[in-house]
C-alpha cells in the first residue's frame, strides 16, 4: 500500500522551539544521538515502510540539511522517479513565503498534482519514533476517513502550540483544540504531527482554503471542521520522544542509554544517515567510559559517563565528561571537567576548564564556540 | 572528442590467500575485515582516489561473490564515474579461448580490451592484500621524470626480513639492475611492494610476448618485470617512506590490526588528510554499560559492551556481555561474547558465538582463529593456536 504513498516532510516547522539548536539550522538538522539528525528518523520509517517519494518543506536555514541529505543516496533515495525532492519557498514576486503551514502546503501544490500516488503521509521532524506508515494509511482506509492524525497519550505539556484529540471508541475524532488546558487532568491525547490523506482530498482541501483566503490548517480546518470531516486518531503506544524544547532534548537524548529505547529505534530496523567515513573510535590510554554512547571517528583519553559523543570528538587526559552531550567535531582538551552541558557543533573546551549544567537547565555551548 | 584517462589502476584481488586459513573459507584475501570497519582493498581503493585516479579494474577470480557486492558501484570510493570508475573484471568467455587467470601477468593480459579502452599512458599494477596510504601521483610522477618504462615501488625492511621478499639491487641513480626473489644471502634491504606503474605501450608488448611463452608462469615478479630487465629497459626504483604491511598470513594480518592501537598509534586510519573509504555498516553508536571497561583499543558502531575489552580491536556490532573478557584479539562483525566467556589473543570471525563461560585461545604466543558463524559450546576450551572452522567438531 505505501508504494501509493507520498511523503511530506516539514524541515522548519517548530524551529522557534529550540532557538539555542536551530539558530544555525533547521528543526530537521538538530544533531540527534551521536551520528543522526532528526530527519533521519522521520526519512528512515518513511523509507523502511516503502515509500521512494519525499518532499521536504523547507523555508529558512536550510543548508545544512541539504548537505546533510546530498543526492538522497544514503537513505536510498537517489531515484530516476521521486526519491528526495526538496521544495524551499517558490514565491512570485508580490507573494512572500510562507507563514505558516497551509500556506506552506499552498506552495507545495503543483508538487503535490505532478505526482501519482494515491495517498500522502505528512510528518514533522520533532518527534523521534518507530512507525509504521503502511498500517497508518491500512487504518485510514478502512475507516474511509477523510484525515488520519496520530496521536498518543501524555501527562504534561510544555510547547507553546499543540494540538489534542478526543477519539470515540471507534476512532473517529469528536472533539480538537489547539492549546487547551491540560495540566493535572490525568492525561490527554497529543496529536504527534504525523497525518495521512488522500492525495486529491488534500489538494482540494488546500486549494479551497486557498481561495477562502484561510491561514491556519488547525485553527482554519481541523477545528472548524472536526464534526463534517472524517477525521480519525491512530493511536501510537511506543516510544515517542517529542523534542521541543532544549531541556526535553536533553533528557529524551539521555533515554537513548537505555537499552529497550535503543532496541525499539535500532533494532527493528536502520535508522539511514549521510556517511561520513569516519574511522573507528579510539579508546586509548586513560580511558575511562561507562554508560554512554560513542560514534564513529572519536579519540578517547578521558573519562565518559552517562553521556554522549558524537562524531569524531575528542577528549583529552585527564578529563572528565558526565552527563553531557558533546557534538560532532568536539574537542576537549586535558584536565577538563564538565557536567550536564550541551556543546554544538565543532566546540573547543581549553585546558582546565570546569563547566556544569543541570537536566532542567543543561548549559549550552553554541556552535563552533572556543571557550 | 577522443576521451582518455592518465593513469588506469589495474588491482589484482583473485588470490584465494590460503594462509589465512579459515578466514578465506568462503571469501577472496581483499574482502577480509581489517581494522574493525574496513576490508583490506579499501585500502588500495581509498589510496587511488587520494591520488587522483578514477578507473580501477579490480582482478577477481577466488569467490569473488561478497568481494563484488562490497565494491558495487563503487560509489563509496568515489568511484562511480560516467567515463572510468570501478569495474569487476572477472575470467570470461571469448570467442577464439576461455581460461581462468593463470597468474598475476595474466590477469591483466586477459582484460587489455578494458585498459585499452581508456588509452592510458601509464598503468598502475596493485595487490588487494596490503595496508598502506600511499600517494601514487608521486609515484607516477617519479615514473614520469625518470622516463622510466617501468617503476616499482621499494620499502627498506631489517636484513632478517629480506629474505621472505622479492628484492630490488639498485644502482645510484635510482634504476634497477638485479631482482632477487627471497634470496638467501640478499645484497640489499629494498623489497618490492609489489606495486608497479608502467609506460602503457610497453606493458602491452611485454604482456602480449609473455602470453606467447610457453615456459613463462604468467607472473610479474617471476616472468615480465625479470624478462623486462633483460631485454634492457628501464627500470626504476620508487623509495616509499611509510607504513606498509603485507597481511597475507594470519600473523601478519594480527599484527596490522594490533598497529592500529597505541598513543599514537603506529599506523593511524583516522587521519582527515588522507582518508580510508568504505562502504559503512548501518548501525547507532557503540554502547558502553555501567560495568564496561574498554581499554587501548578501537570500536566500531553498533558494538554493545559490558565487560571487559583489553588491547583489541572490535568490529561492528560485536556484543560482549557482562563478566566477558576480549584481550589482544580481534574480533569481526556480529559476533557475540557471552556472559564469563574469556577470548585471548585470536581471531574471531564474523558472526561467531562463544556461549558462557567458554575460552578461546590460552594466552599463549600463538594466535587462535575462529572461521564464520561458528558457536563455541558453553564451558568448552579452545587451545591456543588452533584454527577451526565450521567443520570443526571439538573434542
Amino acid at each position: 500500500m505505501t508504494h501509493s504513498t507520498v511523503g511530506v516532510i516539514f524541515s522548519n516547522i517548530h524551529d522557534e522551539n529550540i532557538p539555542e539548536l536551530s539558530k544555525h539550522r533547521t528543526m530537521a538538522s538538530i544533531p540527534f544521538v551521536g551520528r543522526y539528525r532528526l530527519i533521519d528518523f522521520t526519512l528512515s520509517n518513511l523509507v523502511n515502510s516503502g515509500i521512494t517519494t519525499v518532499g521536504i518543506v523547507t523555508k529558512n536555514n536550510y543548508q545544512s540539511l541539504m548537505d546533510h541529505l546530498g543526492s538522497g543516496k544514503d537513505w536510498d533515495l537517489a531515484r530516476k522517479d521521486g526519491g528526495i525532492i526538496l521544495l524551499p519557498p517558490y514565491s512570485n514576486p508580490t507573494d512572500k513565503p510562507y507563514n505558516s503551514r497551509l500556506e506552506a502546503l499552498m506552495s507545495i501544490l503543483s508538487f503535490l498534482s505532478h505526482r501519482k500516488e494515491e495517498y500522502v503521509v505528512i510528518a514533522d521532524c520533532d518527534g523521534v519514533l518507530r512507525m509504521d506508515v503502511g498500517e497508518i494509511v491500512r487504518y485510514h482506509v478502512e475507516n474511509r476517513a477523510d484525515i488520519t492524525m496520530v496521536y498518543t497519550r501524555q501527562e504534561s505539556v510544555d510547547s507553546s502550540y499543540f494540538l489534542t484529540l478526543d477519539p470515540d471508541e471507534t476512532g473517529r475524532v469528536r472533539g480538537l483544540k489547539i492549546n487547551p488546558d491540560v495540566e493535572g487532568k490525568g492525561g490527554f491525547n497529543l496529536y504527534i504531527n504525523i497525518m495521512v490523506l488522500q492525495r486529491e482530498y488534500l489538494i482540494r482541501l488546500v486549494e479551497d482554503a486557498s481561495q477562502r483566503g484561510l491561514t491556519s490548517f488547525g485553527r482554519d480546518i481541523l477545528t472548524k471542521n472536526v464534526d463534517s470531516m472524517r477525521i480519525f486518531g491512530y493511536p501510537f503506544d511506543g516510544y515517542y520522544a517529542g523534542i521541543n524544547s532544549l531541556q526535553k532534548y536533553y533528557r529524551h537524548s539521555m533515554e537513548f542509554l537505555k537499552k529497550e529505547v535503543r532496541d525499539e529505534i535500532f533494532s527493528a530496523h536502520d535508522i539511514y544517515t549521510k556517511v561520513r567515513d569516519s574511522a573507528p573510535s579510539q579508546y586509548r590510554e586513560g580511558a575511562v567510559v561507562k554508560n554512554s554512547l560513542i560514534s564513529d571517528g572519536c579519540i578517547i583519553e578521558g573519562v565518559v559517563e552517562n553521556s554522549i559523543l558524537f562524531r569524531d570528538v575528542k577528549i583529552g587526559k585527564g578529563s572528565v565528561v558526565r552527563n553531557s552531550i558533546i557534538m560532532q567535531d568536539g574537542v576537549i582538551e586535558t584536565g577538563v571537567w564538565l557536567e550536564g552541558v550541551i556543546a554544538d557543533k565543532g566546540v573547543l573546551i581549553r585546558d582546565r576548564r570546569h563547566l556544569a549544567g543541570c537536566e532542567q537547565l543543561p548549559y549550552f555551548i553554541g556552535k563552533g564556540r572556543r571557550l | 572528442m577522443r576521451r582518455k584517462k592518465e593513469c588506469v589502476a589495474m588491482l589484482l584481488a583473485g588470490g584465494q590467500g590460503s594462509r589465512l586459513y579459515a578466514l578465506t573459507n568462503d571469501i577472496a584475501k581483499p574482502a577480509v575485515t581489517f581494522g574493525a570497519k574496513y576490508k583490506i582493498i579499501d585500502f588500495p581503493l581509498s589510496n587511488c582516489i587520494n591520488s587522483g585516479i578514477d578507473t580501477v579494474g579490480v582482478l577477481t577470480q577466488y569467490e569473488p561473490l561478497e568481494l563484488n557486492e562490497y565494491i558495487g558501484n563503487g560509489q563509496p570510493w568515489d568511484l562511480d564515474r560516467a567515463f572510468g570508475g570501478v569495474h569487476i573484471l572477472s575470467p570470461y568467455q571469448a570467442k577464439k579461448k576461455s581460461s581462468w587467470y593463470e597468474g598475476t601477468a595474466n590477469a591483466v593480459y586477459q582484460n587489455l580490451g578494458f585498459l585499452k579502452k581508456y588509452d592510458p599512458d601509464y598503468v598502475l599494477i596493485l595487490s588487494g592484500d596490503h595496508i598502506y596510504k600511499m600517494n601514487y601521483a608521486d609515484m607516477l610522477q617519479a615514473h614520469i621524470r625518470s622516463g622510466a618504462d617501468c617503476t616499482i615501488a621499494a620499502i627498506e625492511v631489517s636484513e632478517k626480513e629480506a629474505s621472505r621478499f622479492g628484492i630490488l639491487n639498485v644502482r645510484e641513480d635510482g634504476t634497477i639492475y638485479e631482482f632477487e626473489e627471497k634470496p638467501k644471502k640478499p645484497k640489499s634491504n629494498l623489497a618490492s611492494m609489489g606495486i608497479y606503474i608502467f609506460t602503457a605501450e610497453k606493458l602491452f608488448n611485454y604482456l602480449e610476448k609473455d602470453d606467447k611463452d610457453p615456459s613463462s608462469s604468467k607472473d610479474f615478479g617471476k616472468d615480465v618485470l625479470p624478462a623486462m630487465l633483460k631485454a634492457g629497459e628501464k627500470m626504476c626504483c620508487y623509495r616509499f617512506e611509510g607504513y606498509w604491511k603485507d597481511v597475507g598470513t594470519i600473523n601478519s594480518l594480527f599484527e596490522a590490526n594490533m598497529d592500529l592501537l597505541g598513543d599514537p598509534p603506529v599506523f593511524d586510519v583516522n587521519d582527515p588528510d588522507w582518508k580510508i573509504h568504505s562502504r559503512n555498516p548501518i548501525a547507532p553508536p557503540e554502547y558502553l554499560g555501567e560495568r564496561a571497561r574498554v581499554e587501548n583499543s578501537i570500536v566500531a558502531l553498533g558494538c554493545e559492551i559490558e565487560g571487559t575489552v583489553i588491547h583489541s580491536v572490535l568490529s561492528t556490532g560485536v556484543v560482549v556481555e557482562e563478566g566477558a573478557l576480549v584481550r589482544d584479539s580481534i574480533i569481526m562483525a556480529g559476533s557475540v561474547i557471552k556472559r564469563g566467556a574469556a577470548v585471548l589473543n585470536s581471531i574471531v570471525d564474523e558472526n561467531v558465538e562463544i556461549r558462557e563461560g567458554a575460552s578461546v585461545g590460552d594466552g599463549s604466543p600463538s594466535i587462535t582463529v575462529l572461521g564464520r558463524s561458528m558457536c563455541i559450546a558453553a564451558g568448552s576450551k579452545i587451545k591456543g593456536g588452533e584454527i577451526i572452522d565450521r567443520d570443526y567438531r571439538g573434542e
